[in-house]
C-alpha cells in the first residue's frame, strides 16, 4: 500500500485531499458527510461576523459542451452565526480526530482576531486559515483581498495571529497582486506556518445581451466576482511553482484552483504543494469524487514505485526555471502519424494563419534543399487516392511550436520529435555572461 | 402536429401566394399516427452535436453534398448560438435545406464523409443540424433572399416538385418572373406527396413549399402541360421553359390478377397516406407484400409495419447484397419485423373473384403460394416517357430521361433546360435541387446573352 498520509505543517491528516473553504464546507452535516467518504481534511468555510448575502450568487464558463469549466461567486463568508459554526466544528472534531479541520477566518481588529482566534482554537481544531483572498464583498470593508494586496497588513495581521495562535497559522494568499512572491514572502514573514493559494480570480463570466446586465444578475446590477475551476488552474500551478522554487519561502504549501482529478491534484503536488484543497469540483460532482481521487493517486504512485506521497511532492521544481535558462539549441519539430490523421487539415490552416507556415496538403511541392521526410509518400499517396488528406510538414521551416500537436484533435496522431544539432546546452543567461546576448536585425544595426 | 402551424402559416401568408387554385389537406391523415423517426433536436442536443465539428478545412462534406452547402460554416454558426446565421448559410446554398434535413440520406452523401469516421467517431448528424437550423427559420416565416430587379424574362417551370422549385426559386433571385405549371393539387411534387410519414409530413413539405414560393413564385395547380396547355404555346409566351416533370407513376409487374383490389402502387399508396383522409385497411390487413428492393419498397413495409399489419414481407427478385435500398433502411425494416423473401418473383396474383388471396411466387427454383391481403407494388416509377416526349425537340436517352448537359441542365433544345427525376441520374431531392438551381443559372446567362445580342 503507498503511504498518502502528510503532515502539513503538523496538521496530520490521512491523505492530501482536502475540501477547500466554501459552500461544501459550510456546515457540520456536509463536512462530515465528506469524512464518511474519505476526505483527509476540510477548511471550514470562512467565519467572522456573520454577513448578508444577495441571492444569484454563481456565474460560469462552458468550455463547448463541458459545463462549468470557470465558476464565479459573488458569495461572502459564511451567513451563520459565529456560535453554531464553532459548535458544529467542535463536533466534526470529536467524531473524526484523525481528519484535518481547518478553519478559515476573516476579521477586522487585532481584538476581534484575538477573540476569534481564541474562541476557534476551544474547538479542537487542527489549524487557522487567514483568509486574505476574497476577492468581493468583504474587501470593500478593508479584509479578504484587500489585505492580501497590500503586503505590510498582510506581515501585521500574520503577526498578530501567530502571537494569539496556539496552532498552526496558514496564510491564504489572493491571486489578484502583480507577482506572488511579494505577499507569499510578507505571510512568510509575518510568521505563517504555511500557505495556501490561490483565492479566486476577480472575474466577469459574461454580459446577458439582453438585458446588458453582467452575470449573475442580482436585479438589474451585477458585481465583479472570484473565478475559480478548471479554467484557474494554469495560474494556480504558477503560482504555486514560483513560491515552491523561492528560496525566502520555506514553507509547506497548500494547493488551491482547479483541482478536479487525481492528475490535477499530481501536478500540483510535484510542483510543490504538500495537501491540495478543492471546492469547484465538488461543487459540481459531490463529495464523492474523493474515492477517484485517493485511488488514482494510489495507483500512479505506486505504478511510478513510490512508496509514500511524499516523494512526489516537489519533484517537478527544480526543472522550473526563468525563461533565460532554457536551452536555445534544443529544437523539436512537428511529425504527423499518417495512419491516424483523419484529415481534417486543421493543423495545416493554424500554422498556415497562426504559426510559421511549414504544414501542406499531400501534393504540394517541397521547397529546394528543405527537409519533409513525408512528402513523398504523401503525394503518392494523393496519386492513388484523390480524397487523400493527410498534410506534411517541412521540418526545416517547422520552428515547434507545438501548435499543430495542440489543435489536432486525434490524440498523438502530431507528436513533436526531437533534433539532434550536435550543438551543446546554451541559454540566454550564458550568451549574456559571454557576452554573446546579441540578435542582428534589431533597433541598432 | 404540424397541422397548426401550417394553417397558422396559410392564414399570416396565403394573400401573397400566387396560387391559382387553393389546396387543403385533410385535418385527419394516416400519416398522422406516425411517430417521427429523429425529432427535431432540443437546442441542447444540437449545440452537443454541433460542438463535435472539427470544422474542417476544405471540408470533405462539402464536397459530398450535391448543394455544397458551406457545412462547417453553418455547423459552427449553430455552436455559437446563430441560428439565424446557420439558417441562411444552409439556405442560401439549398432552398430546400429543410427537408433535406429530415430526408436526405446524409449517411451515404455528407456524413459519409465526416473525417470524423476515421477517429473512429460517430459522424456529424449533419442532416439533424440541417433540419435544425432551418425549422424555426421556416415557422417564423423569415426571410433572407430578395428579388433582383426585374428583367421581364418570363420562364415556364414544368411540375412544382423539388427541382423546378429550387430552378423557380433562383430564378426569382435572379430578377425573372418563373411560373410553375403543376398537374397535381399540392406543390412539391413527391416531397409532399410520397416522403415516408416517419420522415416528413405532408403538411411540413408543404409549409417549406410555401416558403419558397413566398418570394413570389407563381404556380398554376392542376395545371398539366401536354394536356391543358400545349409546350408549343409555352415556348411562344416564355422566354424559357424547364423541364422538372420528375417521373411517371408506378411501374405495373403486368402480372395475371394485378388489376382489381388489394393491388396497389408504392407511390400511389404513400399518397393516400399523405394527402387524402383516413384511407381505409379494411379494417384487418393480416398479411402484406410489398413487391421491390428499392428505398420506396422498404418505406412501404415500414410504414405497413407501423400501422400495425403483423406480417409484412418484402419480395425481392434479387438478394439483399445487391439491393438497391440503402443497408441502414433494410437493417431498421429487419428490426421492425419485416421478412425479406430473397430470389422471389411473383408469378401469379390470386384472386377468389375479385377478392385477392394471395400470389403465386417462385422463389430461387421452387413455386409457392403466399396468401396475402394487400401487395403494394414498389418496383420503381415509370419513365414519363409519354409525357416528356410532347417537348419537341427534346432529345430522350434509351431510358425514356430526358438528355442534358451535366453542367447546365440544358436539353438538345437550347431554350428548354430540365433537372431531377426526369433526368438521368440518382432520384434524390438534394441532387434535384442542384439540378434546379445549377439550370437557373445557366438560364440566366442565356438570356442575358440573348438581351444582349438579340435572338
Amino acid at each position: 500500500m503507498v503511504e498518502l498520509s502528510v503532515n502539513f505543517a503538523g496538521i496530520k491528516s490521512p491523505n492530501p485531499f482536502w475540501l477547500a473553504s466554501g459552500p461544501p464546507t459550510n456546515s457540520g452535516e456536509q463536512v462530515m458527510r465528506a469524512f464518511d467518504l474519505g476526505w483527509g481534511g476540510a477548511v471550514w468555510k470562512t467565519i467572522g461576523d456573520p454577513i448578508v448575502n444577495v441571492s444569484s450568487r454563481l456565474g460560469a464558463v462552458d468550455a463547448g459542451d463541458f459545463r462549468m469549466a470557470g465558476l464565479n461567486n459573488i458569495e461572502l463568508i459564511s451567513d451563520r452565526p459565529l456560535a453554531e459554526n464553532l459548535r458544529e466544528i467542535a463536533e466534526v472534531k470529536k467524531r473524526f480526530p484523525e481528519r484535518a479541520v481547518v478553519v478559515s477566518l476573516m476579521m477586522e481588529s487585532k481584538e476581534d482576531w484575538r477573540e476569534i482566534i481564541r474562541r476557534t482554537e476551544d474547538t479542537g481544531c487542527d489549524g487557522l486559515e487567514l483568509n486574505f483572498g476574497c476577492p468581493h464583498g468583504m474587501c470593500e470593508r478593508g479584509m479578504g483581498s484587500a489585505v492580501g494586496q497590500e503586503p505590510k497588513i498582510i506581515r501585521e495581521i500574520t503577526a498578530w495571529a501567530r502571537e494569539f495562535a496556539k496552532t498552526p497559522i496558514i496564510v491564504k494568499l489572493t491571486p489578484n497582486i502583480t507577482d506572488i512572491i511579494e505577499p507569499g514572502r510578507a505571510a512568510v514573514e509575518g510568521g505563517a506556518h504555511a500557505l495556501s493559494l490561490i483565492n479566486t480570480i476577480k472575474s466577469l463570466t459574461g454580459v446577458d445581451l439582453d438585458k446588458f446586465v453582467p452575470y449573475p444578475v442580482v436585479g438589474g446590477r451585477s458585481t465583479s466576482g472570484g473565478l475559480c475551476g478548471p479554467a484557474v488552474k494554469p495560474i494556480a500551478l504558477h503560482m504555486v511553482g514560483t513560491l515552491a522554487k523561492d528560496a525566502h519561502i520555506g514553507v509547506p504549501i497548500s494547493a488551491i484552483g482547479g483541482i478536479s482529478t487525481w492528475r490535477d491534484a499530481a501536478e500540483f503536488m510535484a510542483i510543490g504543494a504538500t495537501t491540495v484543497q478543492i471546492c469547484t469540483a465538488v461543487m459540481h460532482y459531490g463529495y464523492r469524487i474523493i474515492e477517484g481521487l485517493i485511488d488514482g493517486l494510489s495507483n500512479y504512485l505506486e505504478d511510478r514505485r513510490m512508496k509514500s506521497v511524499s516523494e512526489l511532492i516537489g519533484r517537478a521544481v527544480p526543472a522550473l526555471v526563468d525563461w533565460g535558462e532554457l536551452d536555445l539549441n534544443y529544437r523539436v519539430v512537428a511529425d504527423i502519424n499518417p495512419d491516424t490523421c483523419i484529415g481534417c487539415q486543421l493543423c495545416v490552416v493554424a500554422c498556415d494563419d497562426g504559426a510559421h507556415q511549414c504544414i501542406y496538403v499531400a501534393g504540394a511541392e517541397v521547397k529546394r534543399g528543405h527537409v519533409a521526410p513525408r512528402a513523398t509518400e504523401a503525394a503518392e499517396r494523393l496519386a492513388a487516392n484523390p480524397k487523400y488528406r493527410v498534410p506534411w510538414v517541412d521540418e526545416t521551416d517547422c520552428v515547434g511550436c507545438n501548435l499543430c500537436a495542440l489543435i489536432c484533435p486525434v490524440p498523438d496522431c502530431i507528436t513533436m520529435k526531437p533534433i539532434e544539432t550536435d550543438k551543446p546546452f546554451e541559454s540566454w543567461n550564458e550568451r549574456i555572461r559571454k557576452g554573446t546576448a546579441v540578435v542582428p536585425g534589431g533597433l541598432h544595426d | 402536429m404540424g397541422e397548426s402551424s401550417y394553417s397558422r402559416l396559410k392564414q399570416a401568408q396565403y394573400h401573397e401566394l400566387k396560387m391559382t387554385k387553393s389546396y387543403s389537406l385533410p385535418t385527419e391523415r394516416w400519416e398522422q399516427r406516425f411517430s417521427e423517426a429523429q425529432p427535431l433536436y432540443t437546442d441542447r442536443e444540437a449545440l452537443g452535436e454541433a460542438h463535435r465539428c472539427l470544422y474542417c478545412v476544405d471540408a470533405p462534406c462539402i464536397k459530398a453534398c450535391p448543394t455544397a452547402i458551406d457545412i462547417p460554416t453553418f455547423i459552427r454558426k449553430i455552436a455559437e448560438g446563430n441560428l439565424h446565421g446557420a439558417a441562411k448559410t444552409v439556405l442560401s446554398a439549398n432552398i430546400f435545406g429543410y427537408s433535406c434535413g429530415r430526408v436526405c440520406p446524409d449517411k451515404v452523401l455528407c456524413a459519409a464523409s465526416c473525417v470524423l469516421k476515421d477517429y473512429p467517431k460517430p459522424p456529424i448528424e449533419i442532416a439533424r443540424l440541417h433540419r435544425y437550423a432551418t425549422e424555426s427559420f421556416l415557422r417564423e416565416g423569415r426571410r433572407v433572399f430578395s428579388p433582383a430587379p426585374p428583367t421581364g424574362k418570363k420562364i415556364a417551370l414544368v411540375g412544382a416538385g423539388p427541382a423546378s422549385l429550387a430552378c423557380a426559386h433562383e430564378l426569382k433571385l435572379l430578377g425573372h418572373e418563373p411560373s410553375i405549371f403543376e398537374k397535381h393539387h399540392f406543390p412539391g411534387g413527391l416531397n409532399t406527396m410520397s416522403i415516408a410519414p416517419y420522415k416528413m409530413q405532408a403538411d411540413d413539405a408543404l409549409l417549406e413549399a410555401e416558403y419558397i414560393c413566398n418570394i413570389g413564385i407563381e404556380i398554376r395547380m392542376g395545371v398539366e402541360v401536354g394536356r391543358d396547355i400545349d409546350v408549343k404555346s409555352l415556348l411562344q409566351n416564355y422566354d424559357a421553359v424547364f423541364i422538372g416533370a420528375g417521373m411517371g407513376g408506378d411501374t405495373k409487374l403486368q402480372v395475371a390478377g394485378e388489376d382489381g383490389p388489394g393491388v396497389i402502387g408504392a407511390l400511389a399508396w404513400i399518397e393516400q397516406i399523405k394527402t387524402t383522409k383516413r384511407p381505409a385497411l379494411n379494417g384487418n390487413i393480416q398479411r402484406a407484400f410489398v413487391v421491390g428492393g428499392g428505398n420506396t419498397a422498404l418505406d412501404a413495409a415500414r410504414e405497413l409495419l407501423q400501422l400495425g399489419v403483423p406480417h409484412v414481407t418484402m419480395v425481392y427478385r434479387r438478394t439483399a447484397q445487391v439491393m438497391p435500398g440503402f443497408r441502414h433502411e433494410l437493417d431498421a425494416a429487419r428490426r421492425e419485423g419485416m421478412q425479406l423473401l430473397e430470389q422471389a418473383v411473383i408469378t401469379e396474383i390470386v384472386r377468389d373473384g375479385p377478392r385477392l388471396k394471395g400470389a403465386r411466387i417462385r422463389v430461387v427454383d421452387e413455386e409457392i403460394f403466399m396468401p396475402a391481403d394487400l401487395i403494394i407494388m414498389a418496383i420503381g416509377q415509370s419513365i414519363g416517357r409519354e409525357a416528356l416526349s410532347k417537348f419537341s425537340g427534346v432529345e430522350l436517352n434509351s431510358a425514356g430521361e430526358v438528355q442534358v448537359d451535366p453542367a447546365t441542365g440544358q436539353t438538345s433544345n437550347r431554350r428548354i433546360h430540365a433537372g431531377g427525376d426526369a433526368t438521368p441520374g440518382i432520384k434524390l431531392v438534394v441532387r434535384a435541387v442542384a439540378d434546379g438551381k445549377r439550370a437557373a443559372q445557366a438560364m440566366h446567362r442565356d438570356l442575358l446573352q440573348s438581351a444582349k445580342g438579340g435572338k
